[in-house]
């Protein structure tokens, strides 16, 4: 499966109808990098016409703005619209809430505009439309999934639904943390946090959060983040439950069940 | 005699209002010690979020029991106090009962309305009073309330409670004495609930029933002026600043932190060194260090904080037994800004006391615990934001005294050289691609 840069679609006089945002943690990280492969899986089967900006990607500098760092951020900032204006790119996708609220909500007043969805909510539309087709009896057919809100999808930019509505096209039987949609409680990676060691506490937020996500029974905990998915993980696994319960991205569990 | 009582009235009152509108004044005045931020636009949308969630208070709604409960005290506390206006009237013209010659039929339901809300207000404050002292809700009964917050609390309750009481102690009285035909106390037709109490004050002489329905009506009112001035010193501040806050709210998407344009325009000048000014002066300061450091709109939720904790009782991080609490984060501020306001009434203005919001109110430890995840924003029923508060101390704690967690310098410096926040060669950013084509 080819993946096409903007500057290889360019040198050959190609215009791709989106550009997807890889991200740092899709691009780097070893099990984000399985969502990015299964995110591209889905675009190239539906035979939709993509690009990634490859090499000449750099982090949005979400974490170093939610830091405090704002020089920092403003450095990536100016270079990443540089690069996106240069391709005169006019839609985004990215599987990265982060990267998401950073391009919709504060590259615009940078001056980068841009029309930017999540891949959750391409994913909705992509099932709308029928061009997404589901597996007869597919794998996660019947069973329990819970899906865990990502801050910076829900709170932060009101998507609460495409998610779900995707997760029911895999006619499974969707479960609801106590703590969902507004009041969903936070991974634990928000606000640069992923990047250092916990202040002292108590308690883990994400092991706080895999119990409860562990509570509802469900075989599989749905996350639409990365950074969640790493936090949601790494909780399961010190309850040592990994066996029983998977953490997947909804690109995965898409790209498993679709025709 | 009346005119003396008259006058002792008017002086009363106008000392009350004098004293409220000056520290009004000052309230106004800490406010405004922050920095310029303009929110004179979508004038719609402002009037639309003052109704739903000042007036409306949409987001005490996700509590019912809770929502109803306070609702009765909020629309008890408004419509009761159009009694209050026949009573300041009453006191000013020496008059008893001004209006009930002038509305006829009306009054006696009118009457009858504000008592059921009077008993409505009692009952909810006594169970609020319980919730807060013996149910030890979690939220109410936090370190963060320890010492005068806690009292406040209290006193706000059983003032309330008082200030109902002597209302239907007034009335039933009133009604006894109507009863006995005593002069100048007309005939009503019977309250609902303050003839309850009547039995309590049956037997008594008409001298002392005089003597209990004018007590009444006095601490009363004079209760009213003394709750009046003891407001901008409370929590409870909140009856009035609701409303300001509500229309200043923020509309962008909560993800959005605000941009900081002249680092926007220093990262654009090194660049782009032929757009910069030829006098281009860098600023003076990045972020928060003191309240004068945050914006008007800032300063405006500190004092809008009634200090309810719903924001501290949904921070991922508090709930982790992390020292941060939003609910602290606001109070600190408030506290600090009233400390900065006591400085510029003694000195005319404010002379440097070596203190700052940042590390004496409010330390880096609980700043850094923070993960964004805009919780506190979205609990808060007032629309409070410690959020932008705390970004904007971070902001001050990195970039004033590059005072940053080792593992966060290490993500900056591979964010600037490698451009992802950890250490991979930026050639390997498509290298999964690569994977895929293979």
């Amino acid at each position: 499966m080819k993946i096409n840069t903007m500057a290889e679609m360019m040198a050959n006089g190609e215009t791709p109808e989106i550009l997807f945002w890889v991200g740092c943690a899709g691009s780097f990280d070893q099990r984000a990098q399985k969502i990015t492969k299964a995110f591209a899986t889905i675009l190239t089967k539906v035979g939709l016409k993509f690009a990634i900006l490859g090499k000449e990607e750099a982090c949005t500098g979400d974490p170093a703005r939610r830091a405090g760092n704002e020089f920092l951020f403003q450095m990536m900032a100016y270079q990443n619209i540089q690069v996106l204006n240069g391709y005169n790119i006019k839609k985004i996708v990215t599987t990265c809430p982060h990267c998401f609220n950073t391009l919709k909500n504060e590259y615009p007043e940078l001056g980068g505009r841009y029309e930017v969805i999540h891949h959750t909510t391409l994913l909705q539309e992509l099932i709308n439309e029928g061009k997404i087709v589901m597996k007869e009896g597919g794998s996660f057919k019947g069973k329990k999934i819970s899906y865990h809100d990502s801050c910076y999808l829900g709170r932060a930019n009101d998507i609460y639904e495409a998610p779900r509505k995707v997760l029911e096209a895999l006619d499974a039987e969707l479960v609801e943390m106590k703590r969902c949609r507004t009041n969903g409680l936070c991974c634990g990676a928000g606000g640069a946090q992923m990047f250092k060691e916990d202040e002292p506490g108590t308690s883990r937020i994400n092991m706080d959060r895999a119990d409860e996500a562990l509570e509802t029974g469900a075989k599989f905990i749905a996350a639409a983040c990365p950074f969640c998915n790493t936090m949601m993980s790494d909780g399961v696994k010190n309850r040592e439950k990994e066996s029983e319960v998977a953490v997947l991205d909804i690109a995965e569990m898409i790209a498993e069940s679709m025709v | 005699m009346e005119y003396l009582q008259q006058a002792l009235f008017v002086l009363m009152a106008i000392s009350a209002i004098y004293l409220f509108a000056k520290k009004v004044g000052e309230i106004r005045r800490n406010i405004f010690l922050g920095k310029a931020l303009d929110l004179s636009d979508n004038a719609a949308i402002r009037w639309k979020n003052l109704l739903l969630l000042a007036m409306g208070q949409k987001k005490m709604f996700k509590n019912i029991p809770v929502a109803l409960m306070h609702f009765i005290i909020y629309a008890g506390f408004i419509i009761i106090n159009i009694e209050v206006l026949e009573i300041v009237l009453d006191g000013i013209l020496g008059t008893h009962r001004l209006f009930l010659p002038l509305l006829g039929g009306i009054y006696n339901w009118l009457i009858n309305i504000f008592e059921v809300l009077a008993l409505g207000v009692l009952v909810v404050c006594v169970l609020f009073l319980a919730r807060r002292n013996w149910l030890k809700l979690k939220r109410l009964v936090s370190k963060d309330l320890n010492g005068w917050p806690k009292t406040d609390a209290n006193f706000i309750l059983i003032t309330e409670i008082i200030l109902m009481s002597l209302f239907l102690i007034m009335n039933a009285t009133d009604q006894l004495l109507q009863q006995n035909g005593t002069e100048h106390y007309a005939a009503t037709g019977s309250f609902s609930i303050s003839s309850l109490l009547m039995p309590l004050f049956e037997g008594f002489s008409n001298s002392t029933l005089i003597g209990i329905e004018r007590a009444a009506w006095w601490i009363h009112i004079a209760g009213i002026f003394a709750f009046l001035n003891y407001l901008p010193y409370s929590k409870h501040l909140h009856i009035a600043l609701a409303f300001p806050n509500a229309y200043y709210a923020k509309l962008d998407s909560p993800g959005k932190i605000n941009n900081m344009p002249e680092v926007q325009n220093e990262v654009l000048y090194a660049m782009q060194p032929e757009l910069a000014p030829a006098n281009a002066a860098p600023p003076a300061s990045f972020g928060a260090k003191d309240v004068f450091d945050l914006s008007w709109k800032n300063l405006l939720d500190a004092y809008s904080c009634t200090e309810c904790g719903r924001c501290t009782a949904e921070c991922p991080a508090n709930i982790t037994g992390k020292l941060l609490s939003p609910r602290k984060i606001m109070m600190a501020t408030r506290d600090r800004l009233e400390e900065v306001g006591k400085n510029i009434n003694q000195n005319k203005s404010f002379i440097q006391d070596g203190k700052s919001l940042l590390h004496d109110y409010i330390s880096v430890e609980e700043l850094r615990a923070c993960t964004t995840c805009n919780a506190c924003v979205e609990a808060c029923p007032v629309s409070i934001s410690p959020l932008d508060i705390i970004v904007e101390l971070r902001r001050s704690l990195i970039m004033e005294e590059s005072n940053a967690p080792q593992e966060w310098n290490s993500t900056f410096s591979n964010i600037e050289n490698n451009f992802a926040p950890w250490k991979f060669s930026p050639d390997d950013r498509d290298k999964w691609a690569s994977e895929m084509a293979s």
